[in-house]
């Protein structure tokens, strides 16, 4: 194991992180973080730092760790070593500048609630407990609601809607939280392209307004349309950077291996920036 | 009978009354706590709790006979109850945490172990030939004759608390059953709150020994809530829902077993519950059956007047007997067989509605799939108009009308 994480990958990273700014400037920075299942390593010291106001993607091939990456990082899970901090603060006490969107294939949508019940969870935490939500509460997330174009389903039980109808509900969710920081656990799996298109509206909004937004993202050919830095993952931290600079043929032939066709790989690449 | 009747107007006597209202009280507080048992799928964990007091109930009574001379002491008994359930909960938690094992299999384990201890112990105290030992046998299928005053008013009091606390945390355990990933990224301790939780349904389980007994006591947090479901898709009200046959349930079913005080209270109760359950299964109007059966003559409808405006639109002749009958008693078709003007107009609608479908699946093929009611339904009353606008201007580039087509549709 040990000489894997002193390879050339190892020394990339340490460069990377290695710029010399006050630890409160940054927004998530995540620090050794190892994760095992049954003894086998998910992810092996990982160490990243999430540029401040910007749009990044997490990508990888699969297995390669993204999404335990961020539940990791959140403490969902245990990790045998690392920590995560934002602003300078460890994660555990700064969890409300942060807004976390799962899978949504994570929880069962039987549930009975309605769309604006799921939104108003998200301001769970500003309500306080043994208190309930207030009309201005409502209100705010019938706004979240609008904001991605779901005002008129509000009262749907959840379980009634599409699947991009449902992944919407979970980012106007996380909008209701009104953090600093986004971590979105693959927000593009399996909706239709209009809600694909109003997803990438509402993290473009976020990103302008000064959020930091990371997101576990699979379709490599988007990612230079959407994004403007990447994380490269393959159990290991691979690369990460400007999407210009760091989203090369080469940083994916080290993350992907033999599982994308080189020619794949240069149209990927090399495909105009416009 | 009237008995039956005296007891459920509460003018069979003090005691009775109380009896009934602790009851009443007790199964209130464990169909609401049963909903958040049901909605975070741990339904079973509460039948190990239950089985595991039988040995902490029994050692309770030996310990107490022992130093005190008397175990019949229902404080003493509960606690007892308590220990040996909050012991077996841990025993699931400890298996499931540091083997491979499931949760179902750790429960099925700990579950019968714990009860073959406490029949083992309930067998030994039953050789040891002392007084005030018959009760015990009260707590397997729960007893209310002779329940004293003191302790109807325990069982009253303590189900009150509970529910408070349990109508206190409703937002947060709503949260915990919905989303557990997201409440701990809230920076809610969802082990502790999945605690609180089991904390309350093991205070439930202790306090409804004596009514319901341990072998049926999960049946009064769990019937109701799953009644319930039948009846609505909002958690408070599903707790109010859920609440109400709980206390009704168990009210009624103790007023029956105060009129044949031979009866097990327990299996009573639970019988009565039944019957709620059943009744939703069939008349509820938002699952039930017979409201699925209506859906079902609704939806063929549609289907028909669906089909049928389409034939008309494309100048078709529509043959069948049902589709016709139906389009002539909503007006689309007069008695010679001709469509009427309003059929006409109806039918250019549905053709254009029929158009955006059919365009939204051959461009989201993995969508639609995944859309139960495609092309029955105008097509803006099931996706957001954003999307129906980009079918619009898919459909017809130079037209821009928004999200408007469709919703004179068939609905």
């Amino acid at each position: 194991m040990h000489d894997r994480s002193s390879s050339g990958l190892h020394l990339l990273h340490d460069t990377d992180t290695s710029k010399r700014v006050s630890p409160k400037d940054l927004p998530f920075a995540v620090q050794g973080m190892t994760v095992a299942y049954h003894h086998k390593p998910v992810l092996w010291g990982v160490s990243y730092s999430a540029p401040k106001g910007c749009l990044t993607a997490i990508i990888g091939p699969n297995g390669a760790g993204k999404s335990t990456f961020l539940k990791a990082a959140l403490g969902l899970i245990p990790k045998l070593s690392g920590d995560t901090k934002v602003f300078g603060e460890l994660i555990e006490k700064a969890l409300r500048r942060i807004a976390y969107v799962p899978q949504r294939s994570a929880v069962d949508w039987d549930f009975p609630a309605t769309a604006i019940d799921v939104v108003l969870m998200g301001l769970y935490g500003q309500i306080g407990w043994f208190r309930w939500p207030s009309r201005k509460h409502r209100q705010k997330a019938m706004d979240c609601l609008k904001s991605v174009g779901m005002q008129d389903f509000a009262n749907r039980q959840i379980g009634q809607l599409s699947g991009g109808q449902q992944q919407r509900v979970f980012l106007a969710r996380a909008l209701a939280q009104n953090s600093e920081v986004y971590l979105m656990d693959e927000p593009f799996a399996g909706v239709d392209a209009a809600t694909e298109k109003a997803i990438v509206a509402v993290l473009r909004q976020l990103v302008a307004d000064g959020k930091t937004v990371l997101v576990v993202h699979h379709d490599l050919e988007t990612v230079r349309d959407y994004y403007s830095h990447i994380l490269l993952l393959n159990g290991q931290h691979v690369a990460d950077g400007p999407v210009e600079t760091t989203f090369t043929s080469e940083n994916l032939q080290k993350a992907y291996g033999g599982r994308l066709a080189s020619t794949q790989l240069d149209g990927l690449s090399e495909a105009s920036n416009s | 009978m009237e008995q039956f009747f005296a007891a459920l107007t509460l003018s069979a006597g003090y005691n009775t009354a109380l009896v009934c209202a602790g009851a009443a009280l007790l199964g209130a507080a464990s169909g609401a706590i049963g909903v958040f048992v049901l909605l975070r799928k741990r339904t079973l964990i509460s039948d190990a709790v239950s089985h595991a007091t039988l040995p902490g109930v029994a050692l309770a009574f030996i310990i107490a006979q022992v130093y005190f001379g008397s175990g019949r002491s229902l404080p003493v008994l509960l606690s007892g109850a308590a220990l040996s359930a909050g012991l077996g909960v841990l025993a699931v938690d400890w298996i499931k945490a540091h083997t491979r094992l499931t949760e179902d299999a750790a429960i099925g384990t700990v579950l019968s172990t714990f009860f073959a201890v406490g029949m083992v112990l309930l067998t030994i105290i039953q050789s040891m030939s002392i007084a005030g030992q018959a009760g015990l046998e009260g707590f397997l299928l729960g007893a209310t004759s002779g329940m004293l005053r003191s302790e109807a008013l325990t069982i009253a009091v303590a189900a009150a608390l509970i529910g408070l606390a349990l109508v206190l945390r409703m937002k947060e355990f709503s949260l915990l059953c919905f989303d557990d990933g997201f409440a701990a990224a809230c920076g809610y301790n969802v082990r502790w709150l999945d605690r609180t939780l089991l904390l309350l349904l093991l205070g439930i389980v202790v306090i409804g020994l004596k009514t319901v007994g341990l072998v049926l006591i999960i049946a009064l947090a769990i019937i109701p809530p799953v009644a319930a479901r039948f009846w609505t898709d909002r958690v408070p009200v599903l707790v109010a829902i859920a609440a109400g046959i709980g206390a009704s349930g168990s009210y009624i079913g103790a007023a029956l077993s105060a009129s044949a005080p031979n009866m097990p209270t327990g299996g009573l109760i639970v019988l009565v519950l039944f019957s709620f359950f059943v009744v939703s299964l069939l008349i509820s109007p938002v699952r039930g059956i017979l409201a699925a059966a209506l859906k079902h003559y609704r939806f063929q409808r549609i289907v028909h007047l669906r089909q049928g405006l389409l034939a008309i639109a494309h100048d078709e002749p529509v043959l069948e007997p049902l589709t016709r009958s139906i389009l002539r008693r909503s007006g689309f078709m007069g008695g010679d067989g001709q469509p009427t003007r309003k059929g006409q107009s109806q039918a250019r609608l549905i053709e254009r509605d029929q158009k955006l479908w059919n365009l939204y699946r051959e461009m989201y093929p993995e969508e639609s799939h995944a859309l139960a009611d495609w092309s029955l339904k105008p097509i803006g009353k099931v996706l957001p108009a954003d999307t129906v606008c980009l079918l619009e201007q898919e459909l017809s580039p130079h037209v821009v009308r928004g999200g408007e087509t469709g919703n004179g549709g068939a609905g």
